[in-house]
């Protein structure tokens, strides 16, 4: 049925497009700027579903392909294409949207259409970033969406929004610019081999590369992609982000964006540098092992929820990067690559689940702020005398957070430290530590927030959640519980793709 | 002696110019105050009519006439087509400007068209001596127009300083010149060309240092770049646009008359002197600039780092980084153009946009006029989907290709700098509340053009193919 349409192109520029009219309907706090919002990313939703229902789970090669050159003297083209890695991302996204869009709706006041702008823009940029075949179309779009987060964090962000909003745009424009500087020199670097250059993505996959050349571009493109994740050291950025991002802009920073690092590793730095992963695979895991342990600690003594939460999801996301480390370890240990693809898978199946979590982790936070205007635990306590259906669903996510079994957080942790046993019994040894400490910190938190006595007047006089919270937090809870109960459709999605990579990235590209 | 007429065709836009310029002048004479827009829109009429004619001109191949002293190229071509209409878009910035502060005179208008004449024959220039015409037709024109707030100690000590620092350099030129000429015995820049490999290098080399120092302060490449500041400074806003937009289209095809079509024999000499000015031009520019408040001084520096970025495609020395150069040329024209076109926007009769704070809160006072500041912002940052990043795109592949990968980290690293203070007029813009409350009074034609000036870093962001592939194919 939709087979002529350019059904890809239509998910990328449709939100960006509708953005637009949203801001030309005015900066008045008006409802036909928050309905055509709503509008807009809802056709959206509903556009992105054809992707996953006619995607052929068989095919590792690229999917709803569409290709128009663009700028022929740099050999650029409008190339984008979808496989089993992103299309589960492009599903989070505007999943994801609808319910930020469905937050804002009576919190946001001030320039409400600009805020629903934004938001629309940012989706069609991230879609586009994992849609992005050609690799200078990825680098505009991955650039590109730092403009509207600026301005998100900038205009409508906590008291102190201006140095947290500035400290993320200039952390990850220093982090992307040598990645650019890589692409560059592969570009020429394709000229001499092939005669001609090239910023596809799959003929870089090919490009042959020699050893100390493959480890510039791995560490080019590894502080791009860490930066974006966040990987311990260069992480600082993000909970600053996040304690003075608007709700929304906290749930797609840690929902989307942090999964833009992740995605850029498999799809960039494995099977582009296959070689030199190899040799620094032991730097990534250090560092994803720091990330798991040290960050937990770092998150057991916070005092605000949102940063708790952040550096909840620092340390989630280094199960991400662990994951898709392991590969050599794995293949070292036992001789065979079918354990690397439980790790990649595992690392994947993360995105997607933390994704959901830290939304509804995020959005949890957002229900209560917009009550008592304070992120701080101890402002808190027996919530749950006053908003017990709050405390059911802040309960529920806390829980997946810790990765109960039968949530979406257990499949993916559960896979990875299956994966690091069979690399080494310590990695599986400090990963599943977390295990522990993810618990702690967030029970920790639900327990001083959500149970105990009712802690101040304020607390006494709280509202329970509205029909609009209730159903952000009802349609998110349904999605962790799927994923937990039954991740194979997920999992055969990617499994083609994944299988291919490892393929991939076993053979060395070393000329 | 043999006289032959040379072919006049090929200076049409020229020779044009300047009958219409004098009519404009006469015609000036005999108009009341009241009647000045007649001025105002003949100059209009004759930027178009002569961009129309150099269009008519094009031709794909190099045709020099009056004994090779005039060139017409397709770089030249291209160049005068962008000078004509970047100077349209000043003139409409400037008027209702000048109009505010007594200064709506015809003077502007003729000076500024006589600059254009200067940088027409810059840009055509096959000799030392047109280079030199040109270069001091249009100084001359600058320094007159800076001076012409007279009124204004600023001003009056801004077009001294550009007066006396622009003579030195201008000397300093012609002694490079003299140099060339005593040993090759020419002026004319292929006949150089020809007789750089059996020339004396020694003296030939000093020539050089001399020539690039005339040059280098034209662009305002570090160290060469103290005037800048001061000047953009101290001008009328009106004139500030014009110094800062046009010429440096015309400073850069200097630079390339002189350093490729004459000295081309030497490039392993220009080479390196010009990595030192880039290099130092896009760091010093861009750490600089993050110490100013004022916002005409700070987008001086700016300039400067910008220039780093058009010398950087010059010193690869092949085709496709000249073409790149003069890519990042033009670009940088239209959103300078467009930057100082903001300060325009936001001043009024009585009151200069001047600081970084008047910007504070024009997201409150005018969305649409913010969001143009912020393309023109992010566009200057080379953040994409906006122009300026491909034009440093371009930039940067060239200096990749010719094995100068580090001076390109260097470029980005500089960018990153030069991100934080776009980033801070755009913190002004958005995040902070308004100072002045005042609703905009510019005229609807500011408006429209400005409207249309930011558009295009947009619209050209987004579909830069075609004017990347006319500069690329300009050299090939």
């Amino acid at each position: 049925m939709f087979s002529n349409l350019p059904l890809l192109s239509l998910v990328i520029w449709t939100p960006i497009i509708g953005g637009m009219l949203v801001l030309a309907t005015g900066s008045k706090n008006n409802i036909e700027a928050k309905g055509l919002s709503l509008l807009v990313s809802l056709v959206t939703l509903a556009l992105s579903i054809p992707l996953w229902s006619q995607f052929d789970v068989s095919l590792a090669s690229m999917q709803f392909e569409e290709l128009i050159p663009w700028i022929s003297s740099f050999h650029i083209n409008y190339h984008i294409g979808i496989d089993g890695i992103s299309m589960p991302l492009i599903l989070l996204t505007t999943f994801i949207t609808v319910i930020v869009i469905i937050a804002g709706w009576k919190v946001i006041t001030y320039k409400t259409a600009q805020y629903m702008a934004a938001f629309l823009i940012l989706e069609g940029l991230m879609i586009g970033t994992f849609a992005a075949m050609d690799a200078m179309l990825f680098y505009v779009f991955w650039e590109a969406l730092l403009i509207p987060m600026f301005v998100i964090i900038g205009i409508w962000g906590g008291p102190n929004r201006v140095y947290a909003t500035i400290k993320f745009f200039l952390y990850t424009f220093l982090g992307s610019v040598l990645m650019l500087i890589s692409l560059l020199y592969m570009y020429m670097h394709a000229v001499d081999v092939n005669g001609v250059g090239t910023f596809n993505i799959q003929d870089l996959h090919k490009l042959p590369l020699a050893l100390n050349a493959q480890i510039l571009i791995f560490l080019s493109f590894l502080l791009a992609f860490a930066v974006k994740v966040p990987m311990w050291p260069v992480h600082t950025w993000l909970p600053d982000a996040h304690v003075e991002a608007p709700t929304g802009g906290s749930v797609i920073l840690a929902a989307i964006m942090l999964k833009l690092g992740g995605y850029g590793f498999v799809r960039f730095s494995l099977p582009i540098t296959p070689d030199a992963s190899m040799t620094l695979d032991w730097l990534v895991i250090f560092l994803s092992l720091i990330a798991i342990v040290y960050i937990g600690f770092v998150a057991l003594v916070q005092a605000d929820m949102k940063k708790l939460i952040a550096y909840s999801s620092i340390s989630h996301m280094g199960f991400v990067t662990l994951g898709f480390f392991l590969l050599w370890k794995i293949t070292d240990n036992t001789g065979s690559a079918s354990g690397a693809v439980l790790g990649l898978e595992g690392g994947m199946v993360q995105m997607i689940s933390h994704g959901f979590i830290s939304a509804a982790m995020f959005l949890s936070v957002g229900v209560l702020y917009d009550r008592m205007h304070s992120r701080m635990i101890k402002d808190y306590g027996g919530v749950v005398n006053t908003m017990p259906a709050f405390a059911t669903f802040a309960v529920f996510f806390a829980m997946a957070n810790a990765g109960l079994p039968g949530t979406s957080g257990f499949v993916g942790e559960f896979m990875v430290i299956m994966a690091a046993f069979k690399a080494n019994f310590w990695y599986a040894f400090l990963a599943a530590i977390t295990l522990i400490l993810g618990a702690a910190y967030t029970l920790w938190m639900i327990k001083r927030v959500v149970f105990g006595p009712i802690a101040n007047e304020q607390v006494e006089n709280l509202e329970d959640m509205s029909g609009r919270e209730f159903f952000m937090m009802l349609v998110l809870a349904i999605s962790v519980l799927i994923i937990g109960l039954y991740p194979a459709p997920l999992l055969e999605v990617m499994h083609a793709s994944i299988d291919n990579l490892v393929a991939h990235i076993s053979v060395s590209k070393i000329p | 002696m043999n006289f032959a007429t040379p072919a006049f065709m090929p200076a049409m836009p020229e020779i044009f110019l300047l009958s219409m310029v004098c009519v404009i002048m006469i015609i000036d004479l005999f108009l009341k105050d009241e009647s000045r827009g007649a001025t105002y829109v003949l100059s209009l009429i004759a930027l178009i009519a002569t961009a129309f004619l150099a269009f008519s001109n094009f031709s794909t191949e190099t045709i020099s006439t009056f004994n090779g002293s005039f060139i017409l190229d397709p770089m030249a071509t291209i160049l005068k087509i962008a000078i004509c209409i970047i100077v349209v878009g000043v003139f409409i910035y400037a008027k209702d400007y000048l109009k505010d502060r007594n200064i709506y005179k015809g003077e502007y208008f003729t000076l500024g068209l006589f600059g254009v004449l200067g940088m027409m024959v810059m840009v055509s220039a096959g000799n030392f001596l047109t280079v030199y015409l040109g270069l001091e037709l249009l100084s001359l024109s600058m320094y007159a127009m800076i001076a012409m707030q007279r009124d204004s100690i600023v001003a009056s000590e801004a077009a001294m300083k550009y007066f006396i620092l622009g003579a030195i350099a201008s000397g300093m030129l012609l002694y490079g010149m003299s140099m060339v000429y005593g040993v090759t015995g020419s002026l004319d820049l292929a006949t150089i060309n020809k007789a750089v490999s059996g020339a004396d290098r020694v003296v030939m080399s000093f020539g050089l240092v001399f020539i690039i120092l005339g040059v280098a302060f034209k662009l305002g490449a570090v160290p060469f770049h103290m005037w800048m500041p001061d000047v953009y400074h101290g001008s009328p806003t009106s004139v500030t646009l014009y110094i800062a937009s046009a010429p440096k289209i015309a400073a850069f095809a200097m630079m390339y008359r002189l350093l490729v079509d004459g000295l081309a024999g030497m490039q392993a000499d220009w080479q390196m002197i010009l990595i030192i000015l880039s290099v130092l031009s896009m760091v010093f520019g861009n750490i600089i600039a993050i110490a100013q408040t004022n916002i005409k001084r700070m987008l001086a520096y700016s300039t400067i780092s910008h220039v780093g970025f058009i010398i950087m495609g010059v010193i690869a020395g092949t085709q496709a980084g000249y073409g790149a150069s003069m890519f990042y040329a033009i670009v940088y024209a239209i959103m300078s153009v467009a930057g100082f076109g903001m300060i325009v926007l936001l001043s009024r009769a009585g009151f200069e946009a001047e600081n970084i704070e008047d910007f504070k809160g024009l997201n409150q006072r005018s969305p649409w006029f913010a969001f143009v500041m912020m393309a023109i912002m992010f566009s200057m940052a080379g953040v994409p989907p906006f122009l300026g990043f491909w034009a440093k795109i371009a930039v940067l592949q060239e200096a990749v290709n010719s094995g100068f990968l580090w001076l390109a980290i260097i470029g980005v690293m500089a960018s990153v700098v030069g991100a934080f203070y776009y980033l801070r007029v755009v913190k002004a813009v958005y995040f902070d509340k308004p100072v002045d409350e005042t609703p905009l009074q510019a005229s609807m034609d500011i408006r429209l053009t400005l409207s249309l000036n930011g558009m295009a870093i947009l619209a050209l962001g987004l579909y830069p193919t075609a004017l990347i592939t006319l500069c690329i194919s300009a050299f090939s």
